[in-house]
C-alpha cells in the first residue's frame, strides 16, 4: 500500500441548491518520499485538497490514508496530535508570530511535544541550520526578508521532522532568485526522504516536483 | 518553549488589553477589599467602644415584685423591700468560666439619707471599678477618699452644695471632695461614697444592693457569661444590658448586607470586562489560534495558553486589588468611624482570598472565549485570512 492513499475525495460546501463542490472524486497515490506538485487554476480547488491533506478539512465522501492511517476516522483530538507528528506546514504568507524570535517560531511545533527546553532548543538550531538561518535565531520576524521568513516557516515545518511536509505556495510572494533558493532548499529535504506535496502556480517551481497532480474545477485531469 | 512562556510573551505584548483586564479586576477586588476591610475595621471599632462603653451585666437581688417606675418617675406603691447581696458573694463571679472576660466588677450599696431636710440616694460604690463602668464620668474636684463624698449635678444645685463644703450624714460630717459633670441619667441626683463609707452610714457592713459588671465585648458570649454569673450567684438575678449592643450590630449587620450586594455587583462588572476583552483578543487571535491548531496543538493547549495569560494577570490583580483596598480602607475609615486611632492591619488571610476570588473570577469570566477558541476550526481559521 502506498504511503499516501486518496480515494474518492469529495468536498462540497453549501447546502441544497446552494451546494458548490470544490474537489469531486479524486484518488491519487502518493509514495513515500515522492515530491509532487498540485497545479491548477486560482479556484480549482488545489488548496481544498491541502487542507485535506492536511487533516484539517473533513471531505465529504472518500478516504484519505497517510501511512495506512485513515485520517477522517481519528477523533478531533487525534487529528491535532496526526498533524503535529505526520505533517509540516508551509504557509503562502509564512504565519509566524510576529511576538516570538525565529528560534521560538520553529519551536512551536515542540511546544507540546515531551523535551527538555535544552533538547528543544537543540532541535531548533539544527532546523535552522538545515535552511541557513542559524545567525538569525534570536529576530524578530519583523527584522528578516521575506526569503528568510519563508526559510524559518520551512524550519518550523521540519523541526520535528515529520514525513511529510505540506507547502502551500511556498514562493509565492519572494523574487525569483529567492524563490530558486527556497525550492532547492526543498529539494534538499526531499533528498532526505521528506514527502512533499507542493501548490503551486509556478512553472518553475513544479519543475523540481517528481509528479504533477493537475486540478481543474475540482477534478483531478493529470496525474504525472 | 512552553504554553506558559507563549502566554506570557502574548501578554507582554497586548499591553493595552491586559491594563483593560487589570483595571477590571483591580477595581472589583480593590472594592470588595475595602468593604470587607472598613466592616472589620467598624466592627472592632464598635466593639472596642461597647467595651468602654461602661457595665453590661447588671446584678440585682432577686425580688418577686414588679417595680412601678418608668422612665424614672415613679408611681408608688413597692416599697424598697428586696433581699440584698452579700459582698463577699460577689467573689465567686472571678471563678466563672470566662473570668478573664470580665474588664471591672462594681459593687453598690443604695440607701436614703437625709441631709438638709432632703431625702437623697446615698450610693456606695468602687470608685476603681467606675473609672471602667462609668468611663463618661467627669468630676469638678476629685474622687472621695475615706469621709469624703461627691455630688451629683442635679444634688449639688439643690443642696447649693459645692466642693469643699460639708455635709453631716447621720450625724457624720464629711467633705464634699467633687461634683460629678451633668450625665443626663440619675447619677445626677445621688450622694456618691466609697463603697465601706456608705455601707457605714447605712447600716448596711458586708452587704451591697446590686452590682455592675463590664465584660469586654469583642470575644466575650455575653449571654453564657450571664448564665455563669447567675450559676455562681443563685440567690442574685443577673441580666444582660443588650438593647445597645444589639442595635449598634443590627445597624452594622444591615450595612454588611448592602456591602456584600454592591461587591457583588462590582465583581460582576469585573467579570463582564474580562469577558469582554477576552473575547475581543480571541477574535483578534484567530490567525495565531489557526497556527497553532494546524502544528498540532490540541484545543486543551489552547484553552490552557488563554487560562494561563488570565490567571496570570488576575492573579496579579489580586495582589494589586488588595494592596489598592488596603490603603483605600485606610483612608475611608477615617469618614465611617469616630475614631482616628482605628488601625487596619495586612490580613493575609483576606489578601489570600482576595487573590483567589480575582483568579476565578478571571478564569470564569474567560471560560468562555476560551471554549470559542478552542473550536475554532484551523481550515477556517487560516483560510479567513
Amino acid at each position: 500500500m502506498s504511503f499516501i492513499v486518496a480515494e474518492n475525495l469529495v468536498k462540497q460546501y453549501g447546502n441544497g441548491d446552494a451546494t458548490v463542490s470544490a474537489i469531486s472524486d479524486i484518488s491519487f497515490q502518493i509514495e513515500s518520499g515522492e515530491f509532487i506538485g498540485i497545479m491548477g487554476e486560482s479556484g480549482a480547488g488545489k488548496s481544498t485538497l491541502l487542507s485535506i491533506m492536511g487533516a484539517m478539512n473533513a471531505p465529504t465522501s472518500g478516504n484519505f490514508m497517510v501511512d495506512e492511517i485513515d485520517v477522517y476516522s481519528l477523533r478531533q483530538e487525534q487529528r491535532a496530535d496526526f498533524r503535529r507528528e505526520f505533517l509540516g506546514f508551509v504557509f503562502q504568507s509564512f504565519h509566524l508570530l510576529s511576538y516570538l524570535t525565529v528560534a521560538e517560531n520553529v519551536m512551536l511545533p515542540l511546544t507540546t511535544v515531551k523535551a527538555s527546553r535544552k533538547q528543544k532548543r537543540a532541535m531548533a538550531e539544527e532546523a535552522l541550520n538545515n535552511v541557513g538561518l542559524n545567525d538569525k535565531a534570536n529576530r524578530l520576524p519583523s527584522r528578516i526578508s521575506g526569503g528568510e521568513k519563508e526559510r524559518v516557516a520551512i524550519a518550523r515545518a521540519i523541526v520535528n521532522e515529520p514525513p511529510v511536509l505540506l507547502a502551500d505556495e511556498p514562493t509565492g510572494n519572494l523574487d525569483n532568485k529567492t524563490k530558486h533558493k527556497i525550492m532547492e532548499l526543498l529539494q534538499k529535504l526531499n533528498t532526505r526522504g521528506v514527502t512533499i506535496v507542493m501548490v503551486t502556480h509556478s512553472l518553475q517551481c513544479a519543475k523540481y516536483a517528481q509528479r504533477i497532480l493537475y486540478v481543474s474545477d475540482g477534478l483531478l485531469v493529470e496525474n504525472g | 518553549m512552553t504554553l506558559k512562556e507563549i502566554a506570557l510573551k502574548n501578554l507582554i505584548r497586548r499591553k493595552g488589553k491586559v491594563a483593560f483586564i487589570l483595571a477590571g479586576l483591580v477595581i472589583g477586588v480593590c472594592t470588595v477589599v475595602t468593604i470587607i476591610s472598613l466592616v472589620e475595621a467598624m466592627t472592632s471599632d464598635i466593639n472596642k467602644k461597647l467595651e468602654k462603653y461602661g457595665a453590661n451585666i447588671l446584678i440585682v437581688p432577686k425580688s418577686e415584685k414588679l417595680t412601678l417606675t418608668y422612665g424614672g418617675i415613679s408611681l408608688g406603691g413597692v416599697a424598697f423591700e428586696m433581699e440584698e447581696i452579700r459582698e463577699k458573694d460577689l467573689v465567686r463571679i472571678k471563678s466563672i468560666k470566662n473570668a478573664a472576660n470580665i474588664a471591672a466588677v462594681g459593687p453598690l450599696v443604695l440607701g436614703v439619707i437625709n441631709v438638709d431636710k432632703h431625702k437623697v440616694l446615698l450610693a456606695g460604690t468602687d470608685f476603681k471599678a467606675i473609672k471602667i463602668l462609668k468611663p463618661w464620668w467627669k468630676v469638678k474636684g476629685n474622687l472621695p477618699i475615706e469621709n469624703e463624698v461627691i455630688l451629683g449635678d442635679e444634688t449639688a444645685r439643690i443642696l447649693n452644695l459645692r466642693t469643699g463644703s460639708f455635709i453631716e450624714i447621720n450625724g457624720q460630717k464629711l467633705r464634699v471632695s467633687g461634683v460629678l459633670q451633668p450625665t443626663g441619667s440619675q447619677d445626677d441626683q445621688l450622694i456618691f461614697s466609697r463603697l465601706e463609707t456608705a455601707q457605714s452610714l447605712l447600716g448596711k457592713e458586708g452587704r451591697i444592693s446590686m452590682a455592675e459588671v463590664a465584660a469586654l465585648c469583642t470575644a466575650c458570649p455575653i449571654t453564657e457569661m450571664v448564665k455563669q454569673i447567675s450559676d455562681a450567684l443563685p440567690s442574685a438575678k443577673v441580666m444582660a444590658i443588650q438593647q445597645v449592643v444589639k442595635s449598634r450590630m443590627e445597624t452594622l449587620s444591615q450595612f454588611k448586607k448592602l456591602s456584600y450586594g454592591v461587591s457583588a455587583i462590582v465583581i460582576l462588572v469585573g467579570s463582564l470586562v474580562v469577558l469582554v476583552t477576552m473575547m475581543g483578543s480571541v477574535r483578534e487571535r484567530t490567525k495565531e489560534i489557526g497556527i497553532f491548531r494546524a502544528i498540532g496543538f490540541r484545543k486543551s493547549h489552547v484553552v490552557r495558553i488563554i487560562f494561563i495569560e488570565t490567571a496570570i494577570v488576575s492573579g496579579f490583580a489580586g495582589i494589586m486589588g488588595y494592596l489598592l483596598g488596603l490603603a483605600a480602607t485606610k483612608i475611608a475609615v477615617r469618614f465611617f468611624t469616630e475614631s482616628q486611632s482605628v488601625s487596619i492591619p495586612i490580613n493575609f488571610e483576606l489578601a489570600g482570598w482576595a487573590i483567589v476570588m480575582a483568579v476565578l473570577v478571571g478564569l470564569v469570566s474567560s471560560a468562555y472565549p476560551a471554549l470559542i477558541a478552542a473550536r475554532l476550526d484551523p481550515n477556517e481559521a487560516l483560510r479567513a485570512l
